[in-house]
């Protein structure tokens, strides 16, 4: 029973891996394809991406994600994550195993790290889950003026149906990682780059973050599809 | 030519065609195959009837374009956009000279297009210049995500590039297709941004830039850039491709390029033998907005489609519809420049 456990665990810590782009669990996406733990609490990892040419920084970081989620767990002793079928699998897999920055994976073709492509699309996710609030909260009849001016401590004492609890717990898990700081009295709706909602030209705003939300749908779409027909493809490759 | 139920013709340019060789005898490495199988994997979007089997998809013939495109797609006038992956395949994905073949066969059917890799540095400036001069190009397709040797992609920015994009400008290459792709140095940086586009558009402004697949997976930050550039275009292939698998999506889609874009600056392209023609347009011209879309952007309307399917294009290609109608045996409208607000570069 033990062992169950401990898979649910894993299960539940890659859960809260997401793909930068598409904003969706790496779980929910289907990425992951074997999940081993040994007597000796080592977990491996394998994992494999809708396509061959997958962008390598996003599997490098959905990889790194991984490592560092399930390291976490407290009885865990060590993590391999070994990504298949990519055309730059090699260099990810020994990268991620030895702990090194993007830029040692990829000498000479990177000219920083990571960090300014995560805060982007934390920024993208933000709007994201933000849209899908705000469009909720409309139809349930919050006009532009509570909108721009509600707080945080406002916006968490709502009374909501199941669907906007829901919504709210995605924006306020994103929210807390982006500004890890907030307090109760800030507001609950700004930009990404935290300037406050103009309640007079909220629509205008809300079709551009419905863009964002729209291509991480439309992103997402093409990842299953294709992820669903290579699995086909290869499963008949290898009956 | 396609016909409405009310009987009206529309001129049609399928924007993005290939003949490709993705053979297990021109495969030179497991990229080449890999690439091909990806590509049979978006092609399962297409309705189950059109699925091919695979060993067709790898090589198919003149004459499967030929029924696919011209007799049952609805085709006018096709341009291809060729894509050479010279270190995955020996003779190239996209043959040139099977393309230039294939117009020789259908020369008032076919257009070509070529391309140029920057990384050929001076040689390939020279060979750009004989080449555009022989085969008459009107345009090139650049595919920044293509391999060379070490190199795994390079930037519209680059030193380089400029060199290239005036010699397109001084040969009379005005379309400038840009394929966007995953393996863009700096890898650091998100892959398929499309900036590059943004500058490289403001500075060369008697240019056009066809942004293929409209930027995807960047559709946003791509419709953001159109906006502003009115020299960039957006090019349906593979977006389009979803009206049948995902309609709202697609709908979701056109009606955010039509605001932000307008009419005259999106192209439609099939990316035969990706997807074919005939269901696609099919499907367009049945596509009507849903109702909360259409009271925010406005409805797609017979004018707006038949720009996009035809019109649009023959403009940026100097197509004359007048003249293509008469030897339809077609009446002649005299509408065929666009009432746009954006001033045509062509």
């Amino acid at each position: 029973m033990a062992c169950l456990d401990r898979r649910e665990e894993v299960w539940s810590a890659l859960d809260a891996v997401t793909d930068p782009e598409i904003d969706e669990s790496v779980v929910s996406l289907d990425f992951v394809t074997e999940l081993k733990i040994d007597s000796s609490n080592r977990v491996e990892i394998e994992f494999r991406l809708p396509t061959y040419w997958c962008a390598p920084n996003f599997a490098f970081l959905m990889a790194s994600d991984m490592r560092d989620a399930v390291t976490a767990l407290e009885w865990v002793r060590d993590v391999s994550v070994r990504l298949s079928d990519h055309f730059s699998a090699d260099l990810i897999n020994r990268s991620v195993a030895l702990r090194q920055d993007f830029r040692d994976a990829f000498p000479g073709e990177t000219d920083d790290d990571l960090s300014a492509i995560r805060q982007k699309f934390l920024g993208q996710a933000f709007e994201r889950r933000q849209e899908l609030l705000l469009q909720c909260l409309i139809a349930r009849g919050y006009g532009p003026d509570w909108i721009a001016r509600a707080s945080l401590s406002e916006l968490i004492g709502l009374e909501l149906d199941q669907e906007g609890i829901a919504l709210r717990n995605l924006y306020l898990f994103i929210l807390r990682k982006m500004d890890p700081d907030a307090g109760e009295e800030a507001l609950a709706f700004t930009t990404a780059n935290k300037r406050p909602l103009d309640n007079q030209d909220l629509r205008t705003y809300l079709r551009k973050i419905a863009a964002t939300r729209r291509n991480a749908e439309f992103n997402g779409f093409i990842c299953r599809s294709l992820l669903s027909e290579r699995v086909k493809r290869e499963s008949v490759r290898k009956s | 030519m396609f016909t409405t139920k009310s009987g009206e013709k529309i001129f049609v340019v399928d924007g993005h065609v290939h003949l490709w060789d993705g053979s297990d005898e021109n495969i030179k490495n497991r990229y080449g195959e890999e690439f091909i199988k990806c590509f049979y994997d978006y092609h399962k979007l297409s309705p189950k009837e059109y699925v091919w089997p695979y060993k067709k998809y790898q090589k198919y013939t003149d004459e499967d374009f030929e029924q696919d495109v011209f007799e049952n797609g609805y085709v006018d006038f096709a341009i291809f956009n060729p894509q050479y992956l010279g270190d995955f395949y020996h003779q190239g994905f996209s043959n040139l000279e099977r393309n230039e073949a294939f117009r020789k066969k259908h020369p008032d059917r076919v257009i070509t297009n070529g391309f140029w890799d920057p990384r050929n540095e001076e040689a390939g400036l020279k060979q750009l210049e004989q080449d555009a001069q022989k085969f008459g190009w009107r345009g090139v397709k650049l595919y920044t995500a293509e391999w060379k040797g070490d190199s795994k992609g390079w930037k519209l920015t680059d030193p380089w590039s400029y060199r290239y994009l005036e010699k397109s400008q001084e040969l009379g290459l005005k379309n400038i297709h840009v394929h966007k792709g995953p393996t863009i140095r700096p890898l650091n940086k998100d892959a398929f941004d499309v900036a590059d586009v943004d500058e490289v558009a403001s500075l060369f402004p008697d240019l056009n830039f066809i942004v293929e697949h409209c930027g995807l997976p960047r559709l946003n930050d791509f419709t953001f850039i159109a906006a502003q550039e009115p020299n960039v275009y957006a090019g349906l292939a593979v977006a389009i491709a979803l009206i049948h698998a995902r309609p709202r999506y697609f709908s979701e889609i056109i009606s955010e390029l039509t605001f932000w874009l307008g009419p005259d600056r999106i192209l439609f392209g099939s990316d035969y033998a990706l997807w074919q023609p005939k269901w696609i347009i099919e499907k367009f011209m049945d596509l009507e907005l849903p109702e909360d879309l259409a009271a925010e952007t406005g409805p797609l309307t017979l004018e707006t489609k038949k720009k996009i399917l035809g019109e649009n294009a023959a403009r940026l290609y100097h197509i004359d519809i007048g003249e293509q109608n008469k030897q339809f045996g077609l009446p002649v409208s005299d509408k065929t420049e666009p009432a746009g607000t954006t001033a045509p570069v062509a």
